[in-house]
């Protein structure tokens, strides 16, 4: 913290402190609604005070202290109307004797926001809830994140947010960090939330960046980290190999100046080999134990591209087949649509424009501009220019993340500079 | 912690398959004997009802002022209400916990439901 602006100090706390911060009060208060709008006071007033008073030695600890005063004051605020105020003002006061009592209270959670995931993967809540509220209070991402995550709108991530929380203060799900032996039941939701997290960190929504690497980063090391807990759950070990396996290729993917460079044309000395052989061998310890789940699956289709010396000897075939595997394990739009774009490699581009006109008579709202860009490009490739380049039109103005923008708009300008 | 003095009333309610056979009453009814007598040393059980078969449920609607009677349960499903039951726990997973221990969840089904404070 120290040499930051005040400013500076609130932002990288806010960065690497609020799920944690989040999490704990929402231990305390019990209610997911009072604990962020408190939180949310409590950065209002470090954004008064710190300029002036300085950067307190714990920030963090001062954010949980004061969030909790101010969850006080809102909770008096509502109970003066019911009457039960004089009582439970006296129960509710903090214990203000002992010096701390936030900062232990903080280390008793632990500051691995793995354990928090677990904790918010109640088994209560319903297994896409837990999911979506992990994402959305603890991972850091945007309604409108999740929405794109989980293909759907933001409407129903919003409802199902509500829903959850409501649940969480009405039926009083407690926010404790499970035993051990309630672990492997929150499994399957905490590999979801790690995946998606990479997902959106490795693809951004929108804006302008097209990676965030942070995300990308924190995924990771949080894979690591349940890797390290659970080594014999082969689907753990599977979700680290794909994620390592995809991030290999990060550098790859965009230019200096941050355009994206579709697969085909990545510079594959670019490639974080030590990384690939540590995904790789995870992933020959995973499918050790039959038959591979749906991390296992798309670790060997990253690895099947990882294994290719150039685009040209991607073994298409085969990854046909571990996505016709895939299509079956965990179907998906998205799954759908990597389907498609393999067949046309392996089979050629209308035999994949047949299998896109199937899915893009789904449901297939969240994909569409994917949907519209794998057409062009095929398109493009059967020398059907027109339909081309009317097809990027229709992907740039479904696509909400800039660099992927640039990277559709630069593909249409070439086809229509080569036609002219 | 300052709030967690707050305790919360949940119902339990016990669903059972009435077409089960080879059942040793004797057995099942020690059996909730001994889990109601748990409960109640630990101070959090209030007791309820234990229901009569559906065989003996009558469903009553009233639409339009016209009362509709009709002879049976309301949900016809295998899993019947067997019984209710109110629990005062600290929160949801010690009344999963106690749920988890009743006769009912081993051969039946059990949920748990929060109750309004009143």
């Amino acid at each position: 913290v120290a040499g930051l602006t005040a400013h500076e100090a609130l932002a990288a706390v806010f960065r690497a402190e609020h799920g944690r911060v989040l999490a704990r009060l929402i231990g305390l208060l019990g209610d997911f609604d009072l604990a962020e709008e408190a939180l949310a006071d409590a950065y209002v007033a470090a954004a008064r005070r710190w300029p002036e008073g300085g950067v307190p030695e714990y920030p963090a600890s001062w954010l949980l202290t004061t969030a909790r005063w101010r969850a006080i004051d809102r909770i008096r605020c509502a109970r003066t109307h019911t009457a039960h105020l004089p009582a439970l003002a006296t129960e509710m006061r903090p214990s203000t004797d002992d010096d701390c009592p936030d900062d232990v209270a903080l280390a008793a959670v632990g500051d691995d926001r793995l354990q928090l995931f677990f904790t918010c993967c109640h088994p209560a809540l319903g297994r896409p809830v837990q999911v979506a509220l992990t994402l959305r209070c603890l991972a850091g991402l945007s309604t409108a994140e999740v929405a794109r995550l989980f293909l759907t709108s933001e409407a129903t991530v919003s409802r199902r947010i509500v829903r959850a929380k409501r649940k969480i203060r009405e039926t009083g799900i407690p926010f404790r960090v499970p035993n051990r032996d309630q672990l492997p039941g929150r499994l399957s939701a905490v590999l979801a939330v790690l995946y998606l997290m990479f997902t959106e960190g490795y693809v951004a929504t929108r804006g302008p960046r097209l990676v965030r690497d942070e995300l990308c980063e924190e995924s990771i090391r949080l894979a690591r980290a349940l890797h390290e807990l659970m080594p014999a759950e082969p689907e753990v070990t599977a979700l680290l190999a794909l994620l390592l396996l995809t991030d290999a290729r990060r550098a790859a993917r965009r230019t200096d100046a941050g355009e994206l460079v579709p697969l085909a044309e990545q510079d594959r000395s670019r490639y974080d080999h030590r990384t690939i052989t540590e995904g790789r061998y995870l992933l020959s310890r995973a499918v050790q134990a039959a038959p591979p789940g749906p991390y296992a699956l798309q670790a060997a289709i990253a690895a099947a591209h990882a294994d290719a010396p150039t685009a040209a000897d991607t073994d298409w075939p085969r990854i046909v087949g571990l996505y016709r595997t895939l299509r079956v394990v965990a179907p998906s739009p998205m799954v759908e649509l990597c389907h498609a774009i393999a067949v046309a490699e392996a089979d050629g581009p209308q035999a994949g424009i047949v299998l896109l006109d199937v899915i893009a008579a789904g449901e297939t709202i969240a994909v569409s501009h994917l949907i519209h860009a794998t057409r062009a490009d095929l398109l493009r490739r059967l020398g059907r220019t027109g339909e081309a380049v009317a097809a990027y039109e229709s992907a740039i103005a479904a696509v909400a993340n800039n660099a992927e923008r640039d990277y559709l708009a630069r593909r249409r300008d070439q086809l229509i500079d080569r036609d002219t | 912690m300052w709030m967690e003095a707050i305790i919360m009333e949940y119902a339990i309610l016990i669903y059972r398959d009435e077409s089960e056979t080879d059942v040793d009453w004797a057995q099942r009814e020690a059996d909730y004997d001994a889990y109601f007598k748990q409960a109640a040393e630990a101070g959090i059980l209030q007791n309820g009802p234990r229901l009569g078969s559906s065989e003996t449920a009558t469903t009553v609607r009233v639409r339009g002022g016209e009362s509709l009677i009709t002879d049976g349960p309301f949900i016809e499903a295998r899993e019947q209400l067997a019984g209710i039951f109110l629990l005062n726990c600290k929160d949801l997973d010690v009344a999963l916990d106690w749920a988890a221990r009743c006769p009912g969840a081993s051969h039946g089904v059990v949920e748990v439901r929060s109750v309004w404070p009143a």
